[in-house]
């Protein structure tokens, strides 16, 4: 099996969307000619040619909306946005048009368009280039929302993306961009969206977790004396609650780890969800690990302290199975010294 | 009532007596709309187009059932000048399951793709780089169809407004921008928002033509149209239109427009494209007083028979918000 860096898995599923089908088009700052900012999009100027490979004016409202009357009349564009934050100012075009689209037409219309953005902190990029910022979309009917978790998933979701009928957008972990695995080609490796994995198994606790933390959270089991089930959630609409709720059922404990404040994330649709539907499996208190309430800083030992570590997974979790009881975040310790 | 919106469009532009009918019937329509309303039969909000019936047909009349159009929540008219039926418009204001978009919708919403109606825009602005994206799917696919943003003179002050057009002429889309200058965005005067008083002119910041038009006039404005398209159909890339007309109703259903100048509305009503247009298909002999009067009071029974219709007909059932929410 070949291995490939995640940008560059994520290079090979567009391009052999763009090899089946030839209304899918590329679009985004610096995508052509620089192959992408992070190499996401390498190679693809030189296959497909500069009518399906555009680089675009730093104009995210422009070329957003762009595909979405691109995909509402036949094309499937693909749209880097380079940093997730720099959706802020095309939101509306995602949110309130691409994802009424089907429904404002009566059903005549169908948007099938990509918004691939990079997120996530450990890189050092400051508090404007480092955020998640999954729930700017989560409360949206009409849209899916896929995290990238892996080279492999990369590939998956994003080819499956491309084919979906509606909008959808996939956020990739910047900090994975260079990680290496082995990435399984062709169609048959299309991650169903919708479908959450279980990438680790066990008996001691549920841990839900997306993105780059679900590295973290592999590396948290290797280490630990207890055992858990690791359900990346790898798409947020729809996310899998079958997925969720089976695991909880056999475990009793849930446990969220999530590379976003504490406040508002999508942890807490998870939460509630189990809480009601899976409450009478719970001999624990659901617990969330997440980043304090604060934007994330750059300082390197600051930006490390602020993502939850492997470490602090473990030991969350430990005295999550000691006490039977909530265990307090960090910060709230550190502000009690 | 019972043609197609195809057959509509056909008619529209094969005939300048349908123009006219058309024009009065959109006039029509919009006063009986703004009247349910205050009637209470009608719920929400509404914003009619009275006094811009020219610009609506005019581009009608020059563009393509395969051009894509994206419009404004003050949409009546062009939905109407494109083809949609009164019934589809109607009902879709009057939320019930035989409008436009099954009565989801609402006044702002509307959408038929057998004319190239795209999703309507509740949005200032958002129409302008997806008219843009339209273009794009007839480049890569080389056909010579062309897409035609119509949006308000406020949304010339919105991001978008900058950001469409400048993509469209870097990658000379085929794309028409029609800026309908009504001289009002909602309760301001364009000269307290707008620096300048031809928004035609920003088209030079684009390196592309600004074309003023008399939008009171659906000839001027047809012919405008023609050759916009035409140089997009050549590839030669984008055009700006600035159609100066009026709007003789206030933003939205409660607004009685106060603030208007003293004298104002007479001055523009002088120049009615309604009856400027009458007057010219009846010195061109296409009309007589006579068979105008009779044209008019055929389409207000006509009007006064679809109202009746639509409010018999059904609302959708609840099942209906569940429908369409994805592909």
């Amino acid at each position: 099996m070949p291995k490939m860096r995640m940008n560059q898995a994520i290079a090979a599923a567009i391009a052999d969307e763009m090899r089946a089908d030839p209304s899918v088009v590329v679009l985004g700052e610096d995508v052509a000619a620089a192959g992408g900012p992070f190499k996401t999009s390498d190679g693809l100027l030189d296959e497909f040619g500069p009518l399906r490979v555009r680089d675009t004016p730093i104009s995210e409202m422009g070329f957003v909306g762009a595909a979405v009357g691109a995909a509402s009349t036949g094309l499937r564009p693909v749209v880097e946005i380079m940093f997730v934050e720099f959706l802020g100012v095309a939101l509306d075009q995602v949110s309130t048009e691409a994802a009424k689209f089907h429904y404002l037409s009566g059903g005549k219309v169908s948007v099938p368009m990509v918004v691939r953005a990079s997120v996530g902190a450990g890189l050092g990029f400051g508090s404007q280039h480092s955020q998640t910022l999954e729930t700017w979309m989560f409360a949206t009917p009409g849209l899916k929302l896929a995290v990238a978790s892996s080279p492999q998933n990369a590939y998956g979701l994003i080819r499956s993306a491309i084919r979906d009928p509606n909008p959808v957008v996939v956020l990739e972990p910047r900090v994975l961009y260079a990680t290496r695995g082995d990435v399984e080609t062709g169609d048959d490796q299309l991650v169903p969206l919708g479908s959450a994995q279980l990438a680790g198994s066990g008996d001691d606790v549920t841990i839900v977790t997306l993105g780059a933390m679900v590295g973290t959270v592999l590396e948290a089991t290797a280490m630990a004396s207890w055992t858990a089930d690791v359900v990346d959630l790898r798409t947020l609409l729809p996310w899998d609650v079958g997925a969720v709720l089976s695991s909880v059922e056999r475990t009793g404990r849930l446990v969220l780890v999530e590379e976003s404040p504490l406040t508002g994330g999508w942890g807490v649709e998870v939460a509630a969800r189990v809480a009601g539907e899976g409450f009478r499996h719970l001999k624990a208190p659901i617990t969330r690990i997440t980043c304090p309430d604060v934007p994330v800083p750059f300082g390197k030992e600051l930006e490390a302290r602020f993502l939850p570590s492997a470490e602090y997974v473990v030991s969350q979790v430990d005295e999550l199975l000691a006490t039977g009881s909530l265990p307090a975040p960090w910060w709230t310790k550190e502000e009690a010294k | 009532m019972s043609s197609s919106p195809l057959e509509r469009r056909k008619a529209l532009q094969n005939d300048r007596v349908e123009r006219f009918r058309r024009m009065v019937e959109i006039r029509s329509f919009e006063d009986r709309v703004k009247g349910l309303f205050a009637e209470g039969i009608v719920h929400g909000t509404t914003h009619t187009c009275q006094g811009q019936e020219a610009v609506a047909v005019g581009i009608a009349a020059a563009a393509r059932p395969t051009d894509q159009v994206t419009c404004t929540y003050r949409g009546h008219g062009v939905a109407l000048a494109l083809g949609l039926t009164g019934e589809s418009v109607l009902a879709e204001i009057m939320g019930r399951v035989a409008g436009s978009v099954g009565g989801v919708g609402g006044s702002m919403h509307l959408c038929e793709p057998e004319v190239g109606l795209l999703p309507t825009f509740a949005i200032i602005g958002a129409g302008i780089p997806v008219a843009a994206g339209a273009a794009l799917t007839a480049q890569v696919n080389g056909t010579d169809d062309a897409a035609i943003a119509v949006f308000g003179d406020g949304a010339s002050n919105i991001g978008a407004f900058h950001e469409g057009i400048n993509l469209a002429a870097i990658w000379k889309l085929p794309v028409v921008f029609v800026c309908e200058n009504n001289q009002y965005g909602e309760y301001s005067r364009i000269d307290i928002t707008t620096p300048i008083e031809d928004l035609a002119d920003r088209a030079a910041s684009y390196g592309i033509p600004g074309v003023i038009v008399d939008g009171q006039d659906p000839d001027a404005v047809e012919q405008a149209m023609n050759e916009a398209l035409a140089r997009a159909r050549a590839g030669d890339g984008p055009s700006l239109l600035e159609a100066k007309t009026y709007r003789y109703a206030g933003h939205s259903r409660a607004d009685t427009a106060p603030y208007r100048i003293p004298g104002e509305f007479e001055r523009w009503y002088e120049r009615d494209p309604i009856n400027t247009f009458r007057a010219r298909l009846i010195d061109e002999g296409l009309l007589t007083a006579v068979s105008a009067e009779q044209l008019e009071e055929a389409v207000g029974v006509a009007l006064e028979e679809l109202v009746a219709h639509v409010k018999e007909s059904p609302f959708p059932e609840p099942a209906a918000m569940f429908r369409n929410v994805y592909a």
